[in-house]
Formats: C-alpha cells, sequence, structure tokens
C-alpha cells in the first residue's frame, strides 16, 4: 500500500524590534551579558504591567502582508500558564483567541502554494542551561517578541517542507520584521507530521517534532518521520500522538511527551492589555512600507539572469538588494561576482554587512566591459573594494593605483607590437609563425603583455600581431 | 481639610504627632513597616524647603498610611502575605510618586488580608487588625490597616485598593470616606495585583474635599498602565442643584442589617427634604454579580499569582529536592488559605473543558451587569445602596466559613464588574457605637460629581 505524508508547520519567528514586546528594554541580547536586558516588567516584579511595544504591531502587518495575510481589525491578547523557571510571570502573553494576523499563503518557487491558518503575536521565554546539581536562568530573551506562524496541512514531502520553510525564512528577511539568523534562534520550526493510505480521506495520527533551526534538520526529520510512520502502519502498528525529540547526530527522533502528558494551558484573556484596534487606513499605510518580495526580484530578473544565480542572490538579501540598486547593463556581472567571487571568500559573511555603493560596483562593471579591465583585474578590484583601508578610494583610483588599467589606445599598441617585433629574440618565433606554427603566436602575446606591464588588452595585441605578420 | 506644613506648625512636627499616634495605637495591628526615619528625613526636606521660602507642594508634610500592597524603596512592599517576605521593591508605583512629589509623607505600610483577598483582614501573615471602634470586631478589608489608621486619626489619609469592596467596605465598618473610582482613573503600575480587570487604586479620607483633592492630584493616563483612561478627572462637570437618587428594590430585605436601612431610609428622607428626587430601581442582573465576580476574579487571581514561585525573590522554602518540590514547598507554605482557596477556584474556572462552563458564562453575566447599570443611569444621577449587608462583625465570626465572608461583598462587587465609581460615606452609628456607612454609585467617569455630591449627605 502506498502512504501519503502531510505535514503542517509552526514556525516561529523573532522580529528585530528595538526594544522588546512589553518593556522599553533592548531587544538585541546578542553579546551581552546574562539578565542584562532585563526591566522589572520582563522580571516579573509585582505590581509590573505589560505596555505593548507599537513596533512589533507594525512589523506583524509587514510579516502579514508578506504573506498575502489578512490583518485582523481587532486582535487581543491572552495568558497561557505554565511552570518554569524560563517564565518569570507563569505565563507567556500569546494571541490565542484573536490573532492579529489571519488566512493566507506562501508560493514556493516550485509554484506550490501552501496555505496560512493565522499567525500571532507572542513574547519568547527566557534560557535555562543545565548542570549537573543546578541550573542557570537567563532571562535576556524573555519576551523578545515573536511571531507564530501557522500553516494548514497542505505540505506532502520533506523537500516541500525544506523550501516552505526556506521560503517563510526569506519572506520574513525580505519584510525586513527579522535578523533571520538561524543559528541564534532566531526562526524556529515546528514540524507536524502525518501518514494516510492513498485515498484515504482521513489524516494520519501526526506527531510533533519542535524546534528545528535549519532547513536540513527541517527536510531530514519529516524524511525520518515519514518513514518511521509508514513502517510502523506497515507493521500493522498505530502511530502514537506525541511530541518527539529530534537528534540532529544521529538523524533520528525519539519520543518524548504523549498526549495524555499534554500541559491544560489555562488560556485566559489578558486584562491588562485593551484590544488592539487597527483602521483600515493604518493597515494600509504600514503595508506600503513593505519592500520587494522574492516574487518582485524573480519577475524583475528572470529576463537578465540564469534561474539558479537568481535563486542564490535570493537566498542572501543584501546580494539581491544591493543588485537591484545596479544598473540595468551591468546586473549580469554584478551578479556573477557576488555569486563566484564574493560567496567563495572566507570572510564572505562579514563582507556582506558591509557591501560596496552601487556607484563603485556600477564604475567597476563599466571597467570591465569598455575592456579598461581584464577578468582577472576586475576580480582584484572588486575584493579591494571590501578592503577597509582601500574601499574609500572608490573602484577607478583602485584600478589606476594598482596599474590595471589594460592598454586599448591601439597607437599605443602598435608601438609595443613594434618594440617586441624588434627585438632579436622574438626572430625566430615570427618566422615559425610565417611558417604556419599557430601556436607561437601565445609567446609572441606573452612578450607585449611583459613589455606593457601586463595593461595590453591581450585580444587586441593579437589582432594587431596578426597583421603585422601576415 | 488636610493640615498642611507651614512655618509654624512644621511637617516634622506633623510626622512626629502621627508617629506618636502610631505608637498610641500600636494595639490595633494597623501597621507591618514603620517608616521612622525616612519619614522624618522628608519631613526635614520639606521643612528646609520652607524656610528658605522655597515652593511646597500640595500635601507638603502631610503624613500618610500606605497600603502594603503598593511597591515603594522604603521597607518590604509583602502585601501582607508570607511569600513576599523580604522584598524591597526597586521601583516605586505611580500614585505613590505623585503623592511624593506632593510632598506627601509615607508614616507606614498598612496591614491587609494577604494579597488583598479577604473581606476582614482577618487573612494577614502578620494577624488581623482591629476595627476603630470595637477593638473585639474586624477592620474590614481587605484595607482594614488603612481605614482604622484615618479613622483613629493617626494620619491625614490613607491608600486603597478596591478589586470587589477592599475600599468601601472597611470605610464604613470605620466611619471614613473611601473611593473606589471609576476603573482606570488612577494608575495600577507598582500595585500587587490582586484582578487585574477589577482592581481600582482609591483612598481613605475624613472629608469629600481631602478626597477631591487626592484624586487631582493621582488621576490620570499612565504610559505605563496600557488600561488607564485619558484624563477626564478635573475637567468632569459637576451635576446640577437637584438630582434623581435611585435605590435599589432588591437590597432592602431582611439579609440586610435593620440598623443599616433604617440609616439608608434616613439619608432617602433627608435628600427628599433638600429637593432631590427618589427613584426605584430593578436591577435583576445584580443578583449575579457575586457569583460572577467570585469565577472571574479568582482566574485572574490564579494567574496574577503565578509569578509568586521562589525563584527571584522573596520567600523560598527550603529542602527541596528538585524544581517542582521547590514550586510546591514555595507556594504552599508561601500562600494563606485564603489565597490557595482562590487559586484552586481561578485554576478549576480556567481549565479545558470548564472555560466555557464558567469562565465565559461569567464573563457574559458581567456583560449583563454593565449594562443594567447604564439603563439605571438613565432613570437616575446617582444610586444610594448599603456598602455591606451587616455593620462590623466579631473577629473570627466568619474566618471558617468562605461563603459567608463571601456574602459580605453581594453589594459591593457590581461596581468592580461595570467599572463604576462608588464611594464610601459615613451614615452614623448603630445602637452599639459600630461605624454605619453607605455607599454613593455614579455613572463611569462621574467620579468628581458623585464626591461633590456626597457633602449633600453630611
Amino acid at each position: 500500500m502506498k502512504y501519503i505524508p502531510t505535514i503542517g508547520i509552526e514556525c516561529h519567528v523573532q522580529l528585530s524590534t528595538k526594544t522588546k514586546l512589553f518593556s522599553e528594554v533592548d531587544n538585541d541580547a546578542r553579546g551581552k551579558e546574562p539578565n542584562s536586558c532585563v526591566s522589572p516588567v520582563d522580571y516579573a516584579l509585582p505590581g509590573m504591567l505589560p505596555r505593548l511595544n507599537g513596533e512589533a504591531i507594525r512589523l506583524a502587518i509587514l510579516a502579514g502582508r508578506a504573506m498575502n495575510c489578512e490583518i485582523n481589525a481587532q486582535s487581543r491578547f491572552d495568558r497561557k500558564h505554565y511552570f518554569y523557571p524560563d517564565s518569570p510571570k507563569g505565563y507567556q502573553i500569546t494571541q490565542f483567541y484573536h490573532p492579529i494576523i489571519g488566512a493566507g499563503f506562501v508560493e514556493l518557487p516550485s509554484g506550490t502554494k501552501i496555505r496560512i491558518e493565522h499567525a500571532h503575536l507572542e513574547g519568547d521565554a527566557g534560557k535555562l542551561t543545565h548542570f549537573d546539581t543546578y541550573s542557570l536562568v537567563d532571562l535576556n530573551r524573555v519576551d523578545t517578541p515573536l511571531i507564530e506562524i501557522v500553516s494548514m496541512p497542505d505540505i506532502h514531502s520533506a523537500k516541500d517542507a525544506h523550501d516552505y520553510c526556506k521560503e517563510l525564512w526569506r519572506l520574513m528577511c525580505y519584510a525586513g520584521v527579522t535578523y533571520g539568523d538561524l543559528y541564534n534562534g532566531n526562526m524556529r520550526f515546528d514540524i507536524n507530521t502525518s501518514v494516510a493510505p492513498e485515498g484515504s480521506d482521513k489524516l494520519g495520527t501526526r506527531t510533533e517534532v519542535k524546534n528545528l533551526n535549519s532547513f536540513r534538520s527541517v527536510e531530514r526529520a519529516v524524511e525520518y518521520e515519514i518513514e518511521r510512520q509508514t513502517k510502523v502502519l506497515e507493521a500493522g502498528e498505530e502511530v502514537v500522538q506525541e511530541t518527539r525529540g529530534w537528534n540532529d547526530a544521529t538523524g533520528k527522533t525519539t519520543g518524548q511527551r504523549s498526549k495524555e502528558e499534554a500541559k491544560d494551558y489555562r488560556y485566559m484573556p489578558e486584562p491588562d492589555i485593551p484590544p488592539i484596534n487597527l483602521s483600515a487606513e493604518f493597515i494600509e499605510a504600514e503595508a506600503a512600507k513593505l519592500p520587494m518580495m522574492p516574487a518582485d526580484y524573480r519577475a524583475k530578473f528572470s529576463s537578465v539572469l540564469p534561474n539558479d544565480i537568481l535563486e542564490i542572490l535570493l537566498d542572501y538579501p543584501e546580494l539581491m538588494q544591493k543588485t537591484n540598486e545596479i544598473d540595468e547593463k551591468y546586473v549580469k556581472t554584478i551578479a556573477n561576482l557576488f555569486t563566484s567571487v564574493l560567496l567563495a571568500e572566507e570572510k564572505s559573511a562579514e563582507y556582506l554587512n558591509d557591501l560596496p555603493s552601487a556607484k563603485d560596483l556600477n564604475e567597476l562593471a563599466e571597467m570591465n566591459t569598455q575592456k579598461e579591465l581584464s577578468s582577472t583585474a576586475t576580480k582584484e578590484v572588486f575584493l579591494r573594494l571590501f578592503d577597509p583601508q582601500m574601499k574609500e578610494r572608490g573602484a577607478k583610483t583602485i584600478a589606476k593605483e594598482l596599474g590595471l588599467i589594460q592598454e586599448n589606445d591601439l597607437g599605443a599598441l602598435e608601438a609595443i607590437v613594434d618594440t617586441v617585433l624588434a627585438k632579436p629574440e622574438t626572430k625566430k618565433a615570427q618566422d615559425d609563425f610565417r611558417a604556419g606554427e599557430e601556436k607561437v603566436i601565445g609567446f609572441l602575446v606573452g612578450q607585449v603583455m611583459k613589455e606593457s606591464r601586463g595593461k595590453a588588452n591581450p585580444s587586441a595585441v593579437q589582432e594587431i600581431l596578426r597583421k603585422r605578420l601576415s | 481639610m488636610m493640615k498642611t506644613a507651614n512655618k509654624t506648625v512644621t511637617a516634622t512636627r506633623l510626622v512626629k504627632d502621627a508617629l506618636a499616634k502610631v505608637k498610641h495605637f500600636e494595639d490595633y495591628n494597623i501597621f507591618t513597616f514603620i517608616n521612622e526615619e525616612g519619614a522624618l528625613k522628608k519631613a526635614a526636606e520639606i521643612d528646609a524647603k520652607i524656610a528658605r521660602g522655597e515652593k511646597v507642594g500640595r500635601l507638603a508634610g502631610v503624613p500618610y498610611a500606605l497600603k502594603d500592597n503598593f511597591l515603594s524603596p522604603e521597607g518590604e512592599t509583602t502585601a501582607s502575605a508570607h511569600i513576599l517576605e523580604g522584598f524591597s521593591s526597586p521601583v516605586t508605583a505611580t500614585a505613590v510618586a505623585k503623592l511624593e512629589a506632593e510632598g506627601a509623607i509615607m508614616i507606614g505600610r498598612t496591614n491587609m488580608d494577604a494579597f488583598a483577598h479577604g473581606s476582614s483582614t482577618e487573612n494577614s501573615y502578620f494577624g488581623p487588625t482591629r476595627n476603630a471602634f470595637d477593638k473585639e470586631r474586624v477592620a474590614g478589608g481587605s484595607s482594614g490597616g488603612s481605614a482604622v489608621a484615618v479613622a483613629l486619626d493617626i494620619v491625614e489619609f490613607a491608600t486603597g485598593t478596591d478589586t470587589g469592596g477592599s475600599i468601601r467596605q472597611p470605610a464604613s465598618f470605620n466611619g471614613v470616606y473611601g473611593l473606589k473610582p471609576t476603573y482606570g482613573t488612577i494608575s495600577r503600575y507598582g500595585v500587587v495585583a490582586m484582578a487585574s480587570s477589577t482592581d481600582c487604586i482609591g483612598f481613605f479620607t475624613k472629608t469629600p474635599d481631602d478626597m477631591n483633592l487626592l484624586m487631582e492630584i493621582t488621576a490620570g493616563q499612565d504610559p505605563k498602565d496600557m488600561t488607564t483612561l485619558p484624563d477626564y478627572y478635573k475637567e468632569s462637570t459637576p451635576k446640577e442643584s437637584s438630582l434623581r437618587i435611585g435605590i435599589i428594590k432588591d437590597f432592602d430585605n431582611e439579609s440586610v442589617d435593620i440598623e443599616i436601612r433604617k440609616a439608608l431610609k434616613k439619608k432617602c428622607e433627608e435628600l427628599k427634604a433638600k429637593g432631590h428626587e427618589i427613584v426605584e430601581l430593578e436591577m435583576p442582573a445584580l443578583k449575579y454579580a457575586l457569583a460572577a465576580y467570585y469565577i472571574i476574579v479568582p482566574a485572574e487571581i490564579a494567574s496574577n499569582l503565578s509569578r509568586y514561585d521562589g525563584i527571584r525573590y522573596g520567600f523560598r522554602a527550603g529542602d527541596s529536592q528538585d524544581l517542582n518540590a521547590l514550586y510546591k514547598n514555595t507556594r504552599s507554605e508561601g500562600f494563606m488559605p485564603e489565597n490557595k482557596r482562590r487559586i484552586m477556584i481561578g485554576n478549576f474556572v480556567l481549565s479545558s473543558g470548564f472555560y466555557d462552563a464558567y469562565f465565559l458564562k461569567a464573563a457574559k453575566a458581567r456583560t449583563l451587569i454593565v449594562k443594567e447599570y447604564a439603563d439605571a443611569f438613565s432613570k437616575c444621577d446617582f444610586i444610594l445602596t448599603p456598602v455591606s449587608p451587616n455593620p462590623a462583625f466579631k473577629l473570627g465570626e466568619k474566618v471558617g466559613d468562605p461563603v459567608a465572608m463571601y456574602l459580605e461583598d453581594m453589594m459591593s462587587v457590581s461596581l468592580n464588574l461595570a467599572g463604576v465609581p462608588g464611594l464610601a460615606i459615613p451614615a452614623g452609628k448603630t445602637k452599639d457605637g459600630l461605624a454605619l456607612g453607605l455607599q454613593l454609585v455614579g455613572p463611569r467617569r462621574s467620579d468628581k460629581a458623585l464626591i461633590e455630591f456626597s457633602k449633600e449627605l453630611i
């Protein structure tokens, strides 16, 4: 019997607001001391009240629109209760009953559409580090704003699960709502997987794997679960509804918590935050600030750039956005430099944060097109544009200073060629060429290049040589 | 009017007098902390300002008492609960900051039912406070200490919180004025939460004018409390001279003490004589108020008390082998029985499967009550009712019977559910010499007019 997998994904996205969701402390705790970004509100002192951050609402509108979602005119917050030291209030403030983002869809590069059920705003939890006999609590991450995006069970393969997560990541990055740093947990995925016999009108029993933080682990975990559940069903047994943990090293999931042990979160409307009412005008004004999305870039560049180059660029929003600033006639040259030169560099991640100006890149591409720079020289100048000691000088000056500008002046080239041909050591090669030995032309071009100290345009040199020796 | 400090009667004098009275009335168990050093220091600063001819605030040198659930750096803020033992606050409540900025001087923190759960101040970790008129009787609660501090003239005023009657009931038990303002009038920031959707900050005073001054100082929108209303208090206009006063027919029955009913009728006659009209009101939805209140409020209590876990501040039980034991031991030892009762009720009504049957139904009853008050105020300007069915009862009399204790709140809780203001006013004494009080109820944002009108009843 053939089994059809069905997958739904919940994704948590940390929003890059300046301050936290309910207090005025710094939301960016990267590289900071534990418990140094914590206000009395986050720490849940008695009598402290949440103060909703308007920026989070604005980012939620952008995130929602990036997924073609409705933005709800009224939304509310609720309390989700549980006891654990990562939750100082003893409850998480979330949107259980009335989320801010309604239904929508995400279109994968393959054209498949995955529907979004809803997405809601909530505060993140703190972090615990466990030791033998004690645990340490760091509350820096408490109430970092999150949006949780809940998909419909529209995914039917590990590949689509991977592509959906990646596309979500791209959408959130392009919308500018998150730093998108997966390694540091800026986006985390929970996957719900079930399998059912082909033709069945009922979904199978699902399992949930929580807190995956790479596209690859999403793909592998889904693959593993499909295989595991299929084997269970083929053996005539039943899949247990449970939460399972993913082990990246073994490539396996293991059972953690079954449905019977599921917690009762005792949801309750949050009485400290009045309902959020958004006017249609406000929503539209904010949504209008949505920058170009991957689909817009695909539409704009698909006729200019090969598909593989375009998809690589889309993985690096900084590169895609910079490419968009480049003169249309130079887009291909610069896109190639980005994908084949920059990304091959060891320090590429660092470079991405400080890309050269469009003016410099246009200048560089122009010199290349005008044959003033050889392709090797173009790469060299390109990399110098990331050198903090040199970049300020601009592409043209750098090329000149390094003596990389090619000699294209025909008269000057002819003079150099004639000088070389007058040298006795080239006499034999000239004779050989005239006698029909084609390949010695390379030696002669090399001699001219040497005489010009590398500045001569080799193809122009060859042309002159051929004329002179004919 | 409250006595403020000047060149002849210094702030230091006023503070020393108050501190002497604190000592004199020690056996009433009014204070959980006495701010002797801090109060004298602040008084000296104010006196120095006066001596230099500098401008001082509207409450310069006025001694006041602070209910133990207001956060301020002086002493420990414990809400009279064991679980907050040792907690000294790094922050100051907005209301306290406003009073202090006007020169008021905190003499001490007052005793209360732990976390404001109760109607007698018997649920305090520090033991009960005694009634100002009869030491064998309860002070009322939960703001019992504050009410008695004003009634015994130890301070000019005291702060309170009112979630279901916690200002009005002790005010009426001790013969002083007690205001529960419109919900959202005074910031709740820095006040230990009981039930967020009904908690109101208010005061105990000896006169309506004092109450008005305190409201002018403390009312107003606070960015730190999203539920505060835009400033309305100062702008609100007084009512006309001849008013319609509603009385609720259902409250005139045998479950209400005869002397309270007589006091109410006497006040009605006086009002008629002054040219006001008395209107009889039918308010059938009010009979659901107590039941709805004791579902919604415990739910919010259970939630708001979740943060007291022994991890970050306050009391932590020793000898716990793991995290769950730490939670269990800390909360078992740290909370009073009444706290635990409400936590259990609250968690029950919020549980999966019970939410719709209890919490949601109570929320609907609340909507009915809001509507019923709106209807009532289309027929009258204010409503006059008893505060509670009985005058102050004996210490220990109702401790073993939680339902009898909850029934004490039957006439006060509907105001909190509806968010409307209520002012407890003194209305004479019983033949045994106990204080009698009545409550004036007004539509939302009528607080100033309500206080003004209460002068008609003096």
